[in-house]
């Protein structure tokens, strides 16, 4: 009773063994056909159980194997293509969904905010009351705001405008939760949408990881970047990269400064997330504190511009 | 020189220098001396406590078994396949996990895993009960968490070898304190025989031994 109960447990309760025949052959190409329908790489990937047992002993008293030795071939043959199934599924969906996501968030709320501006500029030749942007939409799709005469095409253009817009708050959310488990240091440095518009603009995470930090810096930057290399622009002190805190919060003088800092980490971030997939706090630590000095600098000016600017009077 | 090293682990001289090898496929282009290849301290935890001469109690040879959680691209695991017998391998990322599979398709008694050491469930029915040793090396908050999780594998005169990160728990605590907190937290199942800083090779990691508490 118990033996049986403890034997269904296995991973190779319900596997055929033929299946192991050519299952060793199959390279990483083939990744695909071990997965779809074979009952050893399903019960590998999806098979619990509680508690270990001797499973060994066990498949051999099942005449799943001859022998111990003949089950770890078989363990072997198993495990190798189970976890070569679970890797290539998980690399497919992980970097490439992020980026179409992004660029489809991206895409929604600039269509959103385009339409909401025509519908805006139409709303107000009928209804001198009417509002603008994406709110006033919203009021006219829930009724809160009625149009004084004939509104139907624009309440419709309205209805679509709300969709779109959730469309991409709905976006941004899968964002927000997809990016940190495929790029959790990254994700945590910049925030999961920065992170996610860097992996899209470089094409992928293991083209950020490859990219020196002073291209990261100025992701985005692109139009300015050539500028100067023309040689008529100073040249661009950050990107994409503009809308990190970090950034953003510090003065314009030290911008130049937080902005090599950042793209500095970005890129560390980058490189441990696709070559280790480690989760390194440090580096947020490292940054928060690289920042505080960075910012420090201007803080110090100031009191030394407005003291000297006392002694003077 | 140690006699306490494992059956399967020698010391060769690499280029002068008198270094750990292993037998078996080079796997990160590490020296190597006719089938043995060096075993960098530096990069492996496991390396490290057997250079400090810890008494791991591993053994080596073919039916020593040892469940390896947190294998990530395969530098440590590679060497105990080639000194230890059927090996299981746990790592949770997918990109590294793909190196382990190169390192394990020339070892046919490594068993490469993609699962979450904290949730044994999703692969004890794969990994056999009452291995010889348990080899932790997982960079996640809760690490004490994960060797009292894994207890279950462990056979009741087997070892858990450990390789606490600092860091991985928290980084603005002084190190020794969470040291303290690990070992503490470990006490509840395990017994602590040993407790060494891995410093001369690795900043900020705690390697200990320990034995499961009498049930």
């Amino acid at each position: 009773m118990t033996d049986s109960a403890a034997r269904t447990a296995g991973w190779f309760a319900d596997v055929d063994p033929d299946e192991f025949d050519g299952l060793d052959d199959r390279d990483a190409g083939d990744a695909r056909d071990a997965r779809d329908g074979s009952t050893v790489v399903t019960a590998i990937r999806e098979g619990q159980t509680e508690t270990p047992q001797d499973w060994p002993a066990l498949a051999v008293d099942d005449e799943f194997a001859d022998d111990e030795a003949a089950y770890y071939d078989r363990l072997h043959d198993a495990t190798m293509a189970a976890t070569r199934a679970a890797v290539t599924e998980r690399e497919a969906a992980d970097d490439r969904q992020l980026v179409h996501a992004v660029r489809a968030m991206d895409d929604c709320e600039r269509t959103a905010n385009e339409l909401a501006e025509r519908l805006a500029e139409w709303a107000g030749t009928v209804d001198p009351d009417a509002g603008t942007g994406v709110s006033f939409a919203r009021e006219l799709a829930r009724g809160e705001h009625e149009l004084a005469s004939t509104a139907d095409p624009i309440t419709s253009l309205a209805d679509r405008v709300v969709d779109l817009a959730d469309e991409a708050a709905e976006l941004r959310e899968f964002v927000e939760r997809q990016t940190p488990t495929i790029a959790p240091n990254l994700a945590a440095l910049a925030g999961p949408v920065l992170a996610a518009r860097l992996i899209s603009l470089a094409g992928g995470l293991e083209d950020v990881a490859k990219k020196p930090s002073g291209t990261i810096q100025v992701l985005g930057a692109e139009d300015a970047l050539f500028a100067h290399l023309r040689g008529h622009a100073p040249s661009p002190k950050h990107g994409l990269i503009y809308v990190h805190d970090a950034v953003r919060g510090t003065h314009p003088d030290e911008r130049g400064s937080a902005a090599r800092a950042v793209a500095g980490k970005l890129s560390i971030a980058a490189r441990v997330d696709h070559y280790s997939g480690e989760r390194k706090p440090e580096l947020e630590a490292e940054l928060a504190e690289r920042i505080e000095t960075i910012q420090a600098r201007t803080i110090e000016d100031g009191e030394r511009d407005n003291s000297g600017g006392k002694a003077n009077e | 020189m140690s006699d306490d090293l494992p059956a399967g682990v020698e010391r060769h001289t690499f280029e002068g220098t008198d270094r750990l090898a292993t037998r078996g496929d080079p796997v990160y282009g590490e020296p190597t001396d006719g089938d043995w290849r060096a075993w960098n301290p530096t990069r492996s935890k496991l390396g490290a406590m057997l250079e400090l001469e810890m008494e791991t109690g591993l053994e080596g040879g073919d039916e020593e078994t040892v469940l390896y959680l947190g294998a990530a691209s395969g530098t440590t695991v590679s060497h105990v396949a080639d000194f230890a017998g059927p090996t299981y391998a746990v790592e949770f990322a997918a990109r590294p996990a793909r190196d382990l599979l190169e390192t394990a398709a020339s070892r046919p008694r490594l068993f490469p895993l993609l699962a979450d050491a904290r949730k044994p469930a999703t692969y004890a029915h794969v990994v056999e009960s009452n291995v010889d040793a348990i080899v932790q090396d997982v960079a996640t908050r809760g690490q004490a968490r994960v060797a009292l999780e894994n207890r279950r594998f462990l056979d009741d005169d087997g070892r858990l070898l450990l390789a606490v990160k600092a860091r991985s728990e928290d980084v603005t605590r002084d190190p020794e304190d969470v040291f303290a907190d690990v070992r503490a937290e470990l006490e509840a199942e395990y017994e602590i025989l040993e407790a060494r800083r891995l410093e001369q090779y690795h900043a900020d990691h705690l390697g200990i031994v320990a034995r499961p508490q009498p049930r």
